[in-house]
Order: structure tokens, then sequence, then C-alpha cells
């Protein structure tokens, strides 16, 4: 295929007008775990799998859902030390916001700023793209926002969405529950099913992650026992 | 004879019942001598918000220019306008980037915030702020503006009287003052529109 041989270098373009190596960067987010968000009325949630390699790994210790800001978290699929870049540099920025402005920054600038970031590594020398897609939660003053923000920097504005291995499914079984005037805890319960579908093996507190944020514009990441008070409800 | 005192200048802020005021003289002198009666001191950075920069007056231009960039670019990436407390945030950080060469300005910032609240506060050359629920006064004749604020200033005054005050306090406060004067500029905001008056005081 002609694309193959400008597959190598990011900063080429391929006759057919795309940059491999982006390409390949969503793959490898297509190969990760899956991950979703959903957008109420009153808040928005978003959840992941949390598949350990062996039962060996204390997962008390894993921490997929960071939190970026009080108010904003984030949550990924694809390559975790890649994550662990971006969140860095996103709180940074969002300090140097409040630095600036003593102001929370909004989650529009903070996700604008990001995507930046990623971006950034898509044109310059030497680097290859993140390998993650982010999908960030936000409560400001214009209300609860979700966004996705992909490798190669695109940004979008997102009522519900999912990423990585179960995308497709997921996704239409998003289609089919989402209502606009959802609250947040039927919110949760349809992200739980939503991650169920796809699922192998039994879903427990322990191998599923949830972030929260309502109306008191605070984001938290639930405790497994909380989730296994939904994971009841839903039952 | 100090850097600050060099071009002279007479700014003052005082708050209303949601509204404010802020006025200047109008005088830019070189030391002695008078170069100009129609000196512009006050700025608008946006409809409720308002700039007056008092000291040394190519950094008052300078420091001015420099605000309204980042002002505009915030408009452009914000799809919004600062908060007055934002943007005394943004002046007081810029301020002191240049704390071992600094600017030889005094802000003053009044600006209408949340629910049409009126905020003011002034900071030094630095950046120190300083908040004040009624008035804040800078520049050359400073000592004689709190004295007359401190004297005529009441809470909660209506558009109209509280132009009375303020203008009352400038034209006697830079009669003491020779290097502040030749009549005043006065803007009175509330929420719905601005008025924008020239007094005319005594004319040395």
């Amino acid at each position: 295929m002609g694309d193959s041989q400008y597959s190598f270098s990011l900063t080429t373009f391929s006759p057919s007008g795309k940059l491999v190596q982006i390409e390949h960067a969503l793959t490898a987010v297509g190969s990760g775990q899956t991950s979703l968000g959903i957008k109420a009325s009153n808040g928005v949630v978003i959840a992941t799998e949390k598949k350990l390699p062996s039962i060996l790994v204390d997962e008390s210790s894993v921490q997929k859902i960071q939190c970026l800001t009080p108010n904003i978290g984030v949550v990924y699929s694809g390559m975790g030390p890649d994550f662990r870049v971006l969140v860095r540099k996103s709180r940074k920025q969002a300090e140097q916001y409040h630095r600036l402005y003593k102001e929370p920054i909004p989650v529009t600038q903070l996700v604008r700023e990001t995507a930046a970031v990623m971006q950034e590594f898509t044109q310059s020398g030497g680097v290859r793209p993140f390998g993650v897609s982010l999908l960030v939660a936000g409560y400001d003053d214009n209300g609860p926002q979700l966004y996705q923000v992909d490798p190669s920097g695109s940004y979008f504005s997102w009522k519900a969405s999912a990423m990585g291995k179960n995308v497709s499914n997921a996704k239409t079984f998003l289609e089919k529950r989402y209502t606009d005037d959802m609250e947040l805890d039927d919110a949760v319960h349809t992200a739980i099913l939503t991650l169920k579908e796809g699922f192998e093996g039994q879903i427990s507190g322990k191998n599923i992650e949830i972030g929260i944020i309502d109306s008191d514009k605070k984001f938290r990441v639930l405790t497994p026992a909380e989730i296994d008070d939904y994971l009841a409800e839903v039952e | 004879m100090s850097i600050f005192e060099y071009n002279g200048s007479a700014l003052i802020a005082m708050v209303g019942k949601n509204c404010f005021a802020i006025a200047s003289d109008r005088r830019l002198g070189v030391q002695l001598q008078t170069i100009a009666t129609d000196f512009q001191r006050i700025y608008k950075v946006h409809d409720r918000l308002f700039l007056g920069l008092s000291g040394l007056a190519t950094d008052a231009q300078t420091l001015y220019q420099r605000l309204v960039f980042r002002h505009k670019l915030y408009q452009l990436r914000e799809e919004r306008d600062m908060k007055p407390e934002t943007f005394a945030s943004l002046v007081s950080a810029i301020l002191y980037e240049k704390r071992f060469g600094p600017y030889f300005c005094q802000p003053v910032i009044a600006g209408l915030g949340d629910e049409d609240k009126p905020f003011i506060c002034t900071m030094d050359s630095i950046g120190a702020k300083e908040l004040a629920k009624d008035f804040v006064v800078a520049g050359t004749a400073s000592e004689s503006l709190y004295g007359a604020c401190e004297a005529m200033f009441k809470p909660d005054m209506e558009a109209e009287e509280l132009f009375e005050t303020v203008s009352q306090a400038l034209l006697s406060s830079v009669d003491r003052d020779c290097l502040s004067g030749w009549g005043g500029h006065v803007y009175v905001v509330t929420p719905t529109e601005v008025r924008e008056m020239i007094l005319k005081g005594r004319m040395d």
C-alpha cells in the first residue's frame, strides 16, 4: 500500500493526506481498555474498566481516573504512562492559570491547552504522538461538560461517549439509552450497564473505576463500596 | 524629585449603590511645565471595567497597551469579558513580573462584577493589591484626596450624588497640588449606562 512508505515519519503526510502515525496512535487507543463518559443534567460521570494483568497486583494502588482541578476529572483509553505525562502537564497549566487570574480554569480552556500539547507532539521532531484519548469531565459556570481529546489534538464536546476496545457496541448502547434530562444517578447506572455490555468476567467495585462531578462542582472518584452499591441497584 | 512626580496625576474611584465612579485630573506636565491639559488617564477595558493609571505617563501608556492586549486575547479565547477581580489579579501579576525594574505607575481599577456589584481596587507599582469597599485614590495629590474622600464619602450613594461627591473631592484636592489639575474627567458607571463628564476647575 502506498501509505506504508510514509508511515514511519510523523512529520510527513502520506499521499492520501493522512499522518499515518496518528492513525497508529488511534489504533493503540482502540486496543486499550474501554472507558466512557455521560453528561447528565446536573453533573457528569466517567468510568473505565480496571483489568489488572494479574490477581497479585494491588488494585487499590492503581488509579486510572485522576482529577486535574477540584472541579475537573479525566479518564483515558490507551497507554497509561502517556496518560500520566498529560495529567502532569494539564495540572500545571491549570495551576498557572489560577496563579495569573486567581480564578479556577474553565473546562474549555483546560481542554484547549491539553489538546494543544497533544498537537505539538504531532508536529515536532524526534517525538511520537501520545497513545491515549482522554475524556475530560468538568463542572464550571457553563454547567456540566464532557470533552474527548484525541492523539491528534482534536477535541469534541459530547453528551455521551466511549473509547477503547468495545467502542462501537458501547456507543450504540449509549445512543439508545441517553436522554437529555437524565440525572446523575441515572447516568451512573447507564454507565455501569454500558461497561457491563462488553465486560469479560464478573463486574465488581474492584475491577471498574467511576468518577463523578455533580452540582457541588467537586470531582471525586467513587470508592469500591459505593460502586458495589450502584451495582446492586442495577441488578 | 521622585520619578512618580515627574508628570503629575490625580486619580480617584468611589463605590456607590450598584454603581461606581472613576475620575482623574487632566494635566500632563514635565516637572514644572504643563504640556497638555487634556491628557487621558482613565481607559475603558470593557463596558463594565475601567482602568486608571497614575504615575509616569510613558509607563502608564505602555502598561495600558499591554493590558488591553491581554484582555483582547482573553475575550477571544474565553468568549467573555474579564471580571474586575480577575483583571486586578492579572494587573498585579504583570506588575510583579517587573519586580526589579518596575513600571512607575499606580493603577486604579474599577468595575461592576457579578450581580452588578461594584468593585474597586488600587495597587502599588509592584502589584500589591489593596481592595476597598468605599474609595481608592492614587497620584501626586493622593494625600489631599484621602482627606477629601474620607470627609465627603457616604455609603450607598446613587449615581447623581456619587458624581457630585467625586467631583468635589477631586477638584478640591487637586487645588492643593501644583502638579495636578487643569480640570477633571469623571466616569459614572451604572449597570445600564456610562456617563462621561468633563469638569472645569481652576485652570492652573
